[in-house]
Parts: structure tokens; sequence; C-alpha cells
């Protein structure tokens, strides 16, 4: 692991004026993506992970959304490039596969032509038949039986984990160096989630491509992330290995997602470990850290907890935003116990 | 041994699906459930899982008579769910009560909590108003909300303070059993936890018996007592979580538990998966014999010909397999 990043997100920082007041979705992400890496980004709903990923690919627009930050991707800032330009790198070096598969593909155009489009859009003097042949090639790389028949199907002819593999075949058509996948497991089932999942593997060990998967399944980073940042309130909050995540969490948020979770082999009853209340409003943010309205850690009004914004610093081979004391945060999580 | 709180025998509902353009009648049927039967003792929790499409929440539904069964008997405490006329019906429905998925959609945003947990009590003619309020704040502080917000709206609740009120509606007519379809499916993690707490403590101190539908088999081991595994509208496995997570016998149940993902990267070398082929079959036309022998590793010529039966095939639990797993 040697040389310069893929992918470097510096103070990244995504706010929206709403009504309500100004929601800071995104509040200062930096992180690094090496090449053939996989990241996972885990947290709950309104943490920030889907607007981070939407960053990158510049998919925040409009007048009410205010970004900031450097988005360096192979050394090119893409948070400065203009439009044109942009439109470059999205969908060949960078590409995205989203949630809901059904809402990405065209319903009105064969699955054919949409992988096609994304092909054409990126070598626009490719003659139709080298445009087939991609075509019929991803198809078959992401598991489709029968690709020259299929390849004249519409959407809706397939089955909600088969749309999801060509919505992959449609990003990974121009071979990028980058797959950003929001949640691409969350509306299947569970035989389904696994058949993609062991896909997404399966692409990456044969073409090389970093994987930034966003997800809310601990289960799902486990089996497949190397690394993972845990957000919460448009903060990164922890960002380390996936073994350390899970053998040695080090901050209060990580050891309480933790203790939420339910494994299968865990015999039965007895009360889970939940975080009390509820993630913070984004439009007013408590003072100090974030967490501390459901830290059990908390060390109490007037300290450094209740006043500043705890920043990511070195913990291990990771980094973590706590103001207690690595050694002092290590003791008290492992009498909670993981 | 008590007699059982609930018992569901031979449950069927076929749905007629599309039309002959000539003689306006239905030309199929779905058939979403297709022969259950159960039994739930008093105080205990059957959890119910299976994918999208299994039957689950159409069972679910069909315990309460929500939606009529095309045959098969509903006994609820002894009396015949089904076989009740509607006079009879209104009296035994306030004994098994639902909590829904979406918090969002199964309030109305234009009543107050107060007005939303008092619906069934007013349906029932139960209370004046005064003793009404009363009985609402107290079913509030029972579920763990405020009782001052009484007049607020569902919109200023948060998804794990709405799944609350929905409890707390569900409870508000005393039912013996409560049938949860997905209710945690669209919570955060953390909150998650919350609510499967609150539902372990109430049912504690209320005795109350619990049917929980849910497609997460983490959650399901964690409430359950006992645990039915559902596939294109049947029960393949059922028994207890210990027997059913642990003693596995059913191929298919098999499939399923090795498809979750673990929250351990330390095990990721060693664990089997298996991964099972193509999708679900349609429930129009669902395969011959076994309705799992398409995707089933183990078919063999005998898995088309003839139906498997629940029974005990010496795994200690039943199971609807020829060739169960040892």
């Amino acid at each position: 692991m040697s040389g310069s990043p893929l992918l470097s997100v510096a103070d990244l920082r995504v706010s929206f004026t709403t009504p309500d007041g100004v929601v800071r979705a995104v509040d200062g992400v930096s992180f690094d993506v090496r090449a053939g890496e996989t990241i996972g980004i885990v947290g709950e709903s309104g943490s920030g992970k889907s607007v981070t990923a939407n960053a990158i690919m510049r998919l925040n627009f409009g007048e009410r959304v205010e970004t900031s930050g450097s988005i360096l991707f192979d050394g090119i800032d893409l948070a400065a490039l203009d439009d044109e330009a942009m439109r470059r790198h999205r969908g060949s070096d960078i590409a995205m596969v989203f949630q809901d598969p059904l809402s990405a593909l065209n319903p009105f155009a064969r699955v054919g032509a949409q992988i096609g489009e994304a092909y054409r859009i990126h070598h626009p003097k490719a003659p139709k038949s080298e445009i087939r042949e991609v075509v019929l090639d991803s198809l078959q790389r992401v598991g489709i039986p029968e690709p020259t028949k299929r390849v004249r199907s519409y959407p809706h002819e397939f089955s909600g984990g088969m749309r999801q593999r060509i919505v992959i075949a449609m990003a990974l058509v121009n071979d990028p160096r980058l797959l950003i996948a929001d949640e691409p497991t969350t509306a299947l089932d569970v035989t389904v989630q696994a058949q993609i999942l062991e896909l997404v593997q399966r692409i990456q060990a044969e073409s090389g491509t970093a994987v930034l998967l966003i997800t809310h399944d601990l289960g799902v980073i486990a089996e497949v992330t190397e690394r993972v940042l845990v957000m919460y309130a448009g903060r990164v909050v922890e960002d380390t290995s996936v073994n350390d995540v899970f053998s040695r969490p080090s901050h209060p948020y990580t050891l309480g997602l933790l203790g939420s979770v339910r494994s299968l082999d865990s015999a039965g009853r007895g009360s889970l470990r939940a975080i009390p209340g509820a993630p913070p409003s984004l439009v007013n943010l408590p003072q100090g850290c974030a967490f501390r309205p459901r830290c059990a850690f908390d060390l109490g009004e007037g300290s450094a907890c209740a006043t500043t914004v705890p920043v990511l610093s070195e913990v291990g081979a990771g980094r973590s935003a706590c103001h207690l004391g690595v050694e002092v945060r290590r003791h008290l999580i492992e009498q909670v116990g993981t | 041994m008590s007699a059982p709180v609930l018992q569901a025998t031979n449950l069927v509902k076929y749905f007629p699906t599309g039309k002959s353009p000539l003689l306006h009648r239905p030309t199929a049927e779905v058939k979403a459930v297709d022969g259950v039967s159960f039994t739930l003792e008093r105080g205990s929790t059957l959890g119910i899982v299976g994918e999208s499409g299994c039957g689950k929440s159409t069972l679910g539904r069909l315990l309460g008579r929500l939606i009529e069964p095309s045959s098969g008997t509903v006994v609820l405490d002894g009396h015949d769910l089904t076989a009740a006329g509607n006079p009879e019906l209104r009296r035994l429905r306030p004994q098994i009560q639902y909590v829904f998925q979406d918090p969002y959609s199964c309030l109305n945003p234009r009543h107050s909590i107060a007005e939303s947990i008092a619906t069934p009590m007013r349906v029932q003619k139960l209370y004046g108003r005064a003793e009404e309020r009363q009985h609402v704040r107290d079913l509030m502080e029972r579920v763990g909300l405020n009782p001052e917000h009484i007049n607020r709206f569902p919109h200023e609740f948060s998804g794990g303070q709405r799944q609350r009120i929905g409890i707390a509606r569900a409870l508000a007519l005393q039912p013996k059993v409560i049938v949860a379809d997905e209710p945690v499916s669209a919570l955060d993690v953390s909150v998650q936890a919350q609510i499967l707490n609150l539902l372990e403590g109430l049912q504690a101190s209320l005795g109350l018996s619990y049917v929980f539908i849910a497609h997460d088999l983490g959650v399901v081991r964690h409430i359950a007592d006992q645990v039915a595994v559902m596939y294109l509208g049947r029960i393949v496995e059922i028994g207890s979580p210990g027997a059913v997570y642990g003693n596995t016998s059913h191929p298919y149940t098999q499939a399923l538990l090795s498809a979750v993902p673990v929250a351990d990267p330390r095990g990721k070398g060693t664990r089997q998966r298996q991964v099972l082929v193509g999708d679900v079959p349609s429930p129009i036309n669902p395969p011959s014999g076994c309705r799992f022998r398409t995707r089933c590793p183990q078919a063999q010529e005998r898995c088309a010909l003839e139906e498997p039966q629940l029974a005990d095939r010496g795994g200690g639990h039943p199971v609807a397999c020829h060739f169960p797993l040892a």
C-alpha cells in the first residue's frame, strides 16, 4: 500500500437550506480510498453517508445546496471541475449503484439499450457492433442468464436481484476505478443479498476496482469491507480496520451500534443494549460532541464533551473522535463488553 | 398446560388474479397462504420468518380476519373467529390487535396522538371522555412516551416514538394477542433495540402473546419462543429458536441462515456460505411436490412427485422435507 490514494476527500461540507434552517448534512468529512480497496461507510439514517457519496459524484446540486472542501480523484479536484469536465469522469472513472434498482432504470427502455447508452456516452465513436459486444459481455459478467435474449427485455421483466445486477452491469461497463455502492442490497431479500455481495466481491477481485460501500448493516460491513468509516450526525467518528471496529471499537457510538445488533448465534433473550434517545436534529446540533446526549461516558456539563467538537485523532491503526483518553475509553468499553 | 391462546388450522388464502376478457372472471389464483397450521401458547412469541412474497404478512392478516381466509379456521382463546358473525367478531377483535411496519403511514397525520390512541376505545364505547384521557396517558407512560405530549401530532415524533404510539394503540383494548408485522424493520438499529426491549417488557408485565412477523432472522431469534420458517405460502420448518437455528433440518432454512451477513469479520474465512441460485418461483404456479425443490441443492426425484408434510423426522421438531439435514 504505497503511493497517493485514488480518492482523497478533505474537509467536505455539504449543507442544505430548508425552511427550518440550515441542515449541516456533512460537516467536515475527510478520508482516503486507495486503489483496489473496499471501504465501508456505516451509520444510521441522516448521518450523512449518502450525501457524502453524492458529493463525490457531484450529485447534490441546486440553489439550496452549499458544498465545500476538496475531492481529489487521482490528483484531480472533482469539486473544482466545471460541469462538462465532471461529466467525463462521472460514470467512467467513478460509477455509482443505488439502493432501488427499479427507480435507477428507465421503465420504457430495453436494458441492453440502457447499458449501451452508458458506454456510448463515454465512447462516442464506438460502432454499434462494439457497443453490442460490450453490453453482452457486461451482462455475462454480472451473471444474467441468456444475455443475447435478455438484452432485449425491459426492467419490469426482471426480479429485484436481477435488476440490481443490471444496474451493476451498467456501472461497470466503462471499467471504473472506483465504484460507489449506496445501500445496494437494502431493498433485497437476504438470499438475493448474498448473491449480489458475492458478485461485487468477485468483480472487485477480477478488475481491482476500489469500492466505497454505504450501508447501515454491520453484517454487510463485516462480510465485504476492509476498512470502515462510522458516521454520526454528519461527521466521521471512527475510521479503522474492519477487524478493529468489531473487536476493539474505540468510539462510544460504535460500541452502541454493536450492542444493538442481534446475532444469529447469540442465544435468545435478555435485553439488548440499546442506545437511548434518537439521533439529533442536523439543524440544531448540540454544542460540543453531537453524540453527547446519548453517550454513556459523557463527562458532564462544563467538560470538553459539552463545549468542544472532538476531532479525529490517531488511535492504534485508526482514527477516532472522542474527548476521553484512549486508555480510559478502552477500559470503559471493555467493562461494558463487546 | 392451559389451552393455546391462538390456534390456526389449515389456513388458506388464494387471491384471484388476471382477467379473462370475455367472462370478467379471474383466470388464476395467487396461492399466498396454502395450508398453514400452528398454535400459540399463552404469554409466548411465535416468530414467522421468510422472504418477501412467502405469505407471512397475509398469514398475519388472516389471524384477525383483516382479510377473509379462503378456508381454514382461527380459534382465539376458545372462540372460532372464522365462524363468527359480525356482532361476535366485533366482540372478539379487541383481543387480537396489530402493530404494523411503517409508523409513518399507520397514524393519521391530522389526528393528535390522543385521538389515535383513543380511537379503538371509542369504537368499543369503553369509557367516558375524562376516563378515556386518563387511559391514554397511562398507555403513553407504559410505552415510554411523555404523557405531556398527548396533544401533539405524528409529525412531531421520531420514527421510534411513532412506533411506540402504534404499540400504545394496540394495547388500548387490552388484547391477549398482538400481531406485529415487521415492527422494527423501518427503524434504525439503535432504535430497533429500544422497541424490542419495550415489546419484551410489555409481554412480561401484561402476559401478552405475540405473533412476530419479520424478515430479519437475528431479530426473530432474539424475541421468539417458536420460529416458523415460511416458503411460498407454507411453513417448512417450525420449532424453538435453538432447534431451528442450531439444529436446522430444512435445506431452505439452512440457505436462509447462511445468507445472513454476520457482524463479525473474524469468522469471514471459515464460514460456509451457501448461495441459492435463482429466484422464488411464482406463487400462481408453485412447483409440483416440494415447493423448494427447484432451488434445493439436494432435490431428488421424489421431491417433484410428493409434497412433504410438516412432521418430526428425527430432528426433534417438525420439518417439511423428504430428506431433512442430519
